[in-house]
This record gives structure tokens, C-alpha cells and sequence, in this order.
């Protein structure tokens, strides 16, 4: 674009211990345009968005806003200077116990200069003002706990832009609002667009990008990875730089399967989301991908039975297949290794051995009581099978490496014979080596049960799966045998655009 | 112990994690607390007399007992992740239930053991219901819940304590007593190498002891509720009822804690409307000391019988030197505050 940058980020890095998170950032933006930051899980956003509004020190770098030098110490310094940023969850940017009008004018009830005594009137005179300008028609005497997510998080900016921003950073806002909710927020931003702020605004909803971008910016491994802002913008390419082949690794021979194991027949999981039908079959890995947020969590609980479908039937070896709980999932021999593992995966208090029986108690007591020689034995076995590398099963999780943590929670289910075996971004959070482990691993065992892996980041599908498919909003939108993949056009169904042809 | 097997086995060395050796500092945390219950019993042998006899360990045991049982109910709602506040409570209601239903009611022993079971586990199911299915908070629901009881214990007698003779509401006298067979619970003595030694409540305290220890250490279903309270998403992904099993951890705490009232019954011989204040707070200070026991630094039951038995120690031996009753508590309080250090500083492994 023409014209000087107002905010502008160079070579900026960032480490924590060991771990470089961000390798030399550079990035401008520029008044009364909205620039939308892509990048998967890890590639480094949230440690830049950090940095730009004080929470984290920089680690190299310099960062210039109208030419000035810009190092804020703490959140406030960046506020003060113009640069505001309303951050993912929508409940860090408001006070749900106190109204609207003192939400709008909360930065001004301390710090210097501020009044000893809290006056109503002028709050509320404030904050009406504050509301004009940005078009806002929420009551201001309201509670902010009574008000939906969409007026909160509506609040949140305002009471941002009450500090009169030059530059302002929206991650992810429309993460957890509805369509329409979002068109009310776009609306806002078209309007503060017109009034000269710059915008960064970072999300994974491709209909966001493209109501939204002015300019799209790829992030990946903590580099910028590609700048897209010829008219019109490459949204594929822009996916591309953010997820694409980086390496060319070995093609995986693919396999085709003749006995099918799962079969899915109209399954809405989501509110006005087109039904996926899908058959899975025996021996072969089928991988999911798709952007952050359409809805691969969401159709894994749904197969494990902790999420109720909308509609439609499943299938499992020729008899319905209805789990209730993931008690009924893991008894009809579907097991799922989730997202996240520290968060619904590792128990913390217990050791190597005790996280892999974790699932199979029952089957591995006699009358209820443990047999504990078995449990060993078999967390023994699964340390061998996954070379995991560890002093002895009775080591505490939090002494292993993230990639070995992961390995034990694979190795946790692969200690009984699955059906289906479901993986939620196994490879999150896990070192290549490892990464190759557990995908050699889930190939070499994989006759005899059906496998299923949802991941966003293409290259783990394609080192891993026999087929692939794209998810796009909560539906599955393509297909792909993993043996000459064309590449254009399943980047095209991940990045949702009119050149999908629907499988 | 099965966590006393930690960290002593080098089987595979591999990278990364390195290896870790016991250092000063992990003895410290493991052993501290059983080598300063040594410590004491070593220094009270020395200096108070008589302290070391068998009638003086019994005597330990008993004043303990009740307290124990209450503790050990509780350590099952810590181990769920909770806490229940109401067990205090739960066993002073049963105490006034029991001397209801055979002064008032003139009912049998029997009939008065399943009405305190009973009323154990009906607040049990409330307070699990309260926090499973209501969503208030564990120390909210039980706390209201104790406040409850506390209450409603007062209303069939109009605030009165009940005894054999007393006057009801309405007039008449009530003339039922407290069984044999009841008040047997509270006095009778097992012969144990020495005749009438052993009483009935220390027995009592011993099983249940072996049991929650043995249902939590050595069951599936001990494991699982340790798993909810460390990780409930995780717990709830590996296929484990976790809204039931966080209900069976108040049940077992209301259950435990009304034996705790029928052994205060039994003991009394009446039901004391001023009776049990201070089982509320041993109880919960005998858990959470057991928590330093073997540098577990969880809840388990081991530990907490020992928590039990130490201050019951302490407080047998400094009376014995003849310190003052009134300083008890404050005693009480400062091993619990050390106890707490060594459990989430030293050992660096407190639960969020």
C-alpha cells in the first residue's frame, strides 16, 4: 500500500528458554487498513501480539509507531500510546459485575489523575460519549453479566477505543459469536477502518478474512511466511504460506481399504452446517484437515460420544453404532486420543504407568481390584512399543518431554485393541522426531482397526494418511486418495473458495 | 506404601529428563514427618511417665477414634478434588438421631445404627447433588449444609439434649433408654493380650482405616476418583463416570462421619446438644496433615490416620506434662500450618 506504515514491527524475536518462538518478525500496518494475521497453532501469533501490547519483553527487534521509537514496559504504557489491543477471550476486556457505562470508562477510575471519589454522572457522561462515537446503542445502565457475548464483546472494543487508538488488535473476536453477531462487529470495523486506525486482526475464519482483509499475512514457525496484498487477495495462497508442504518428505504408499469399519450417514454437527457422510475403513489412516474452528474437535467428540450429533445415523461393523458417553465409545473398542493433551489427556498426579491404564481399570482388575503386576507389565510393554524415553514406568509425566508426554498418551490407548482409533491433533506440540515415531507407529499397527486422525497442518496429513479429507465449515467439503495429491485444489476446499468442487 | 517405591528404581536411563537422585532434600520431605513423630514419641517417653505403656497408647487410639473416622470419611472428598465441610455436623445429627430413636422412639440398637447410616448417606447424595448437579461450590454447598444440620438436629427437641426421663414439647416424658447393646459400642473393651483393653471405637477406626485405605490404593474405583480429582476432563475422556463418582465421595464422607456420631452416642450415653464442636476442624486438620506423610502430597488415607494418631501424640503427651487444655488448639494449629509447609512448599507439588 502507499503511504508510511504507522505501526511498524522489525526483525523482532522472542525466546523462551531454548525455544525460539518468533524468528525475526517484520510487519507494517497502515492507517485505515485492516491487515488479517494467519497462522496455525504455535506459529508464533499470540507471543507477537504480547509483545506489541507489553505483555511479554521482546527479545530482539525494534518496533516504531508514527516514527517513534515504541518499547512499552507493561500493557498500560502500550494503551497510553495508542496502541490497544482486545484480546481472545472476551471476558479479560470487561468487568461482568459492574454496568456498561463504568466498563466504558474503567481505565479512567485509576492511575494518575483520578478522581478519589467515583461520580456517577460524570461516568455516565463519559461514557455516553464514548458510546456515540462508535455507534454503540447498548443501555449503559445494563449489566455487562446479563448481556450477550456479542454486546460484550462489543463493549470490550469500545472501552478499547476509548483510549483513541492509532493501531488495534483483535484476536480472534468472532471465535465464539454467531454469523450475525459477527456482522454487527464488521460493521464496527468497516467504521473505525473509515476513521484511519490501523487494524490487525487475526482469525482462521476464512469468511472472516475475506468479509474483512485488506491485506492477509501468513505466519508460520514464528517467521513471517508470506505477504498477500495485490487486489484480488490469494486467500489460497495465503492458506498455503500458513499450512503448505515445507519439506518434501517420502510419499507414503497408500493403501485402499475393502471392509468398511465406520460408516457415517447425514451427521449435522453444527447449526445450519451441510450433513457429512463418511465411510472408514479397515487398515487404512484417514486423516481430517481443515483451519482451526470447523469443527474437527467437534466431529471427533461427536464419533467418541461425548458430543450429541444433530442428526444423522452411524454405523459400525454393520450394527448402529449410538454412544451415549465415552464409556459406550470405548466399550464399543472406539478410543480417542484428544486435543490438548495437558488439559484432557495427562493426569498429573499419577506416573507413566498409571496415565497408560488409565482407560482399561476395569479390565485390568479382578473384582474391582486392581491387578497391579498387569498394569506394570502392560506400561512396560507400551514404554517398549513407542520407545518412549524414560528412567522407568514409575517416572512422573511432568519429567518427560513434550513429545515423549504425547507418546504415552498414544501408547495409553494402544495398550488395548481399538475398533476405531480417533487422534485429535496428536502431533501438536511434538518434536519431528517423535512426530515420525507415532505416525510409523499408527501405520505399522493399523490393520485390524479403523484410523482416524484430524490434524490442521497439511504436512502431517500427507506423511501419515492414506486418504484425506477437508473440513470447512463443520462439513467435510473434499477428498483425497494420498497417492498424487493435487495440492491446488485441496488447499482451495481448506481455504473455503467458489473453486471448490464438493466431493 | 506404594509411593514410597518412587524415584528408587534406575531401570531405563535415558535423555532429557535427567536422572533423578534422592538428594538431602527428598528425604527431608518423605521421611520428616514419620522421623518427627518419632521425635516425639522418643522425647515424651523420656520426659513424661508413663507415657509409654499400652494403656496409655489405647488411650491415644480413643481420643482419637472418632476424630479419625470423620478424617478418613473426608480424605475421600479430597481425593475427588472437593471438600465437605458438613461432616461435623453429619455426625452430630446422627448422635441426636440415635438418642432419638431409642429414648424417643424407644426403638432398638439396630434400628438406631441404620437410621445414622442412613442419614450419613441421604446428606451424602445432597451434598453431591448440590455440587454435581447445582453447580455450587464443594465449601459452599457443605458449609450451607452444615448450617442445615446444625439446625435441624435442635428442632425435634425444642434445643433440648435428649436422655432417658426428659420432658418432651408436648408434655409428656419420654421414657425409652439407650440399648446395652448400643452403649456397648462405646464401652466395651476387647481383651488384647490384656484383658479389657481395646475399645470397641478404636476397632472401629482400625477397619475403616484398612478399608478406605485399601479401596483407594489397591481398587479401580479408588484410582478413578484420584484421577478426577487430578484431571476430571481427562478422567471423563478415559470413560469414568465422574459426576457419580464425585457423589460416592460424599456418601462415603457422610457415612463415615455418622459412625463418627454413633460411636459419640455410644460413648455418651446421650445425646449432647453441646457435644462434637471440635470434630469439624480435627478431622479436616488430620487429613490435610496427612498429606506431608511420606511426601505424598495428596490426600490418602495412611496419612491421614497418621495425621490423626500425631496430634493425637502431641496432645496426649503434653497433657501428660501437664500443659494446659487451653493450649491445645493453638498446638493443633501449628502442626497443621508445618504440615501444610512441607506438603505444598518443600515438596513443590501442591494441587492448583
Amino acid at each position: 500500500m502507499v503511504g508510511n506504515a504507522v505501526f511498524r514491527v522489525e526483525g523482532l524475536r522472542k525466546s523462551f528458554g531454548r525455544n525460539e518462538v518468533l524468528g525475526g518478525v517484520s510487519l507494517d500496518l497502515h492507517a485505515g487498513e485492516v491487515t488479517v494475521l494467519m497462522g496455525a497453532n504455535g506459529a508464533g501469533k499470540s507471543t507477537l501480539v504480547k509483545i506489541i501490547s507489553g505483555v511479554y519483553e521482546r527479545g530482539g527487534g525494534t518496533m516504531t509507531l508514527a516514527s517513534q521509537d515504541f518499547a512499552p514496559a507493561k500493557p498500560a504504557e502500550a494503551i497510553r500510546a495508542g496502541v490497544v489491543t482486545v484480546h481472545q477471550n472476551i471476558n479479560d476486556g470487561v468487568v461482568a459485575d459492574l454496568d456498561v457505562a463504568t466498563n466504558l470508562t474503567l481505565d479512567r477510575l485509576s492511575g494518575k489523575g483520578a478522581p478519589t471519589l467515583f461520580n456517577p454522572a460524570r461516568v455516565r457522561r463519559e461514557a455516553k460519549a464514548v458510546a456515540d462515537r462508535m455507534g454503540l446503542t447498548i443501555d449503559l445502565k445494563a449489566r455487562v453479566s446479563d448481556l450477550s457475548l456479542a454486546d460484550r464483546q462489543m463493549v470490550a472494543i469500545a472501552r478499547a477505543l476509548a483510549h483513541q487508538p492509532k493501531v488495534l488488535i483483535l484476536d480472534e473476536p468472532t471465535s465464539s459469536l454467531s454469523s450475525a453477531e459477527a456482522d454487527r462487529l464488521f460493521a464496527l470495523i468497516d467504521r473505525l477502518r473509515d476513521q484511519s486506525v490501523a487494524i490487525l486482526y487475526i482469525s482462521h475464519r476464512m469468511s472472516d478474512i475475506r468479509r474483512l482483509a485488506d491485506r492477509i499475512v501468513s505466519m508460520r514457525d514464528g517467521v513471517i511466511s508470506g505477504v498477500f496484498d495485490a487486489k484480488p487477495l490469494d486467500y489460497e495462497g495465503a492458506v498455503n504460506a500458513m499450512l503448505g508442504r515445507k519439506i518434501h518428505l517420502d510419499q507414503i504408499v497408500a493403501r485402499d481399504s475393502v471392509k468398511a469399519v465406520l460408516t457415517v450417514e447425514g451427521l449435522r454437527i453444527a447449526q445450519g452446517a451441510k450433513p457429512i457422510s463418511l465411510t472408514l475403513g479397515d487398515g487404512e489412516v484417514v486423516a481430517i484437515t481443515g483451519l482451526v474452528g470447523v469443527g474437527k474437535t467437534a466431529l471427533a467428540e461427536t464419533l467418541f460420544g461425548v458430543r450429541k450429533p444433530l442428526a444423522g445415523t452411524m454405523t459400525m461393523n454393520g450394527k448402529p453404532y449410538m454412544p451415549r458417553s465415552a464409556g459406550d465409545a470405548i466399550a464399543a473398542g472406539v478410543f480417542l486420543v484428544a486435543k490438548d493433551r495437558a488439559t484432557s489427556g495427562i493426569v498429573g498426579d499419577f506416573n507413566i504407568e498409571r496415565n497408560v491404564s488409565l482407560p482399561f481399570l476395569k479390565r485390568m482388575s479382578n473384582l474391582s481390584v486392581l491387578k497391579r503386576r498387569l498394569e506394570r507389565a502392560t506400561a512396560r510393554r507400551q514404554i517398549e512399543e513407542l520407545s518412549i524415553v524414560c528412567r522407568s514406568e514409575k517416572d512422573e509425566m511432568s519429567a518427560l518431554s513434550g513429545g515423549n508426554q504425547q507418546k504415552v498418551m498414544v501408547a495409553r490407548w494402544m495398550a488395548q485393541d481399538a475398533t476405531l482409533f480417533i487422534l485429535d491433533e496428536p502431533f501438536q506440540g511434538v518434536d519431528i522426531s517423535a512426530r515420525r515415531d507415532i505416525a510409523a507407529k499408527l501405520r505399522a499397527s493399523a490393520n485390524g482397526r479403523a484410523t482416524l486422525l484430524f490434524v490442521t497442518e497439511l504436512d502431517e496429513a500427507l506423511e501419515t494418511a492414506d486418504r484425506i479429507l477437508v473440513m470447512s465449515e463443520h462439513t467435510i467439503v473434499g477428498e483425497h486418495r494420498n497417492a498424487d495429491v493435487d495440492l491446488d485444489r485441496l488447499l482451495a476446499e481448506v481455504a473455503g473458495g467458489p473453486l471448490h468442487s464438493a466431493a | 506404601m506404594e509411593w514410597s517405591e518412587h524415584g528408587f528404581e534406575l531401570g531405563k536411563v535415558g535423555s532429557g529428563a535427567g536422572v533423578r537422585g534422592m538428594t538431602l532434600r527428598d528425604h527431608a520431605i518423605r521421611y520428616g514427618f514419620i522421623v518427627l513423630l518419632f521425635g516425639l514419641v522418643a522425647y515424651f517417653a523420656i520426659a513424661a511417665d508413663g507415657f509409654v505403656s499400652p494403656q496409655s497408647a489405647v488411650f491415644i487410639f480413643q481420643s482419637v477414634a472418632i476424630t479419625g473416622v470423620l478424617a478418613l470419611g473426608v480424605t475421600a472428598t479430597l481425593v475427588v478434588g472437593g471438600f465437605d465441610l458438613s461432616i461435623g455436623s453429619v455426625a452430630t445429627s446422627a448422635m441426636m438421631a440415635a438418642s432419638y430413636v431409642m429414648v424417643v422412639l424407644e426403638q432398638n440398637a439396630v434400628v438406631a445404627v441404620v437410621a445414622c447410616l442412613l442419614i450419613g448417606a441421604i446428606v451424602g447424595l445432597i451434598n453431591g447433588w448440590l455440587i454435581v448437579y447445582m453447580r455450587v461450590p464443594d465449601l459452599l454447598a457443605t458449609l450451607g449444609m452444615m448450617f442445615l444440620l446444625v439446625g435441624l438436629q435442635r428442632i425435634p427437641t425444642e434445643g433440648r439434649s435428649i436422655a432417658t426421663g426428659m420432658t418432651m414439647p408436648d408434655g409428656s416424658v419420654a421414657n425409652g433408654k439407650f440399648s446395652d447393646a448400643f452403649l456397648a459400642l462405646g464401652r466395651h473393651r476387647f481383651d488384647f493380650f490384656i484383658p479389657n483393653l481395646i475399645p470397641v471405637s478404636v476397632v472401629v477406626l482400625l477397619v475403616l482405616a484398612v478399608v478406605i485405605w485399601f479401596f483407594l490404593e489397591y481398587t479401580r474405583f479408588g484410582r478413578m476418583m484420584y484421577a478426577v480429582g487430578s484431571n476430571e476432563r481427562a478422567a471423563e475422556l478415559a470413560g469414568a463416570p465422574v459426576k457419580a463418582y464425585k457423589i460416592w465421595a460424599y456418601v462415603i464422607s457422610g457415612v463415615f462421619a455418622s459412625i463418627g456420631g454413633i460411636l459419640l452416642a455410644a460413648r455418651l450415653g446421650r445425646g449432647d446438644i453441646a457435644s462434637g464442636n471440635n470434630l469439624l476442624l480435627d478431622a479436616v486438620a488430620a487429613a490435610l496433615i496427612g498429606y506431608a506423610v511420606l511426601g505424598a502430597a495428596k490426600p490418602n488415607a495412611f496419612g491421614t490416620a497418621i495425621g490423626a494418631l500425631f496430634v493425637g501424640i502431641l496432645l496426649q503427651g503434653l497433657t501428660m506434662m501437664n500443659a494446659p487444655y487451653y493450649t491445645q488448639d493453638f498446638v493443633k494449629g501449628v502442626v497443621l500450618v508445618v504440615a501444610l509447609v512441607f506438603t505444598f512448599a518443600l515438596s513443590g507439588r501442591g494441587r492448583g
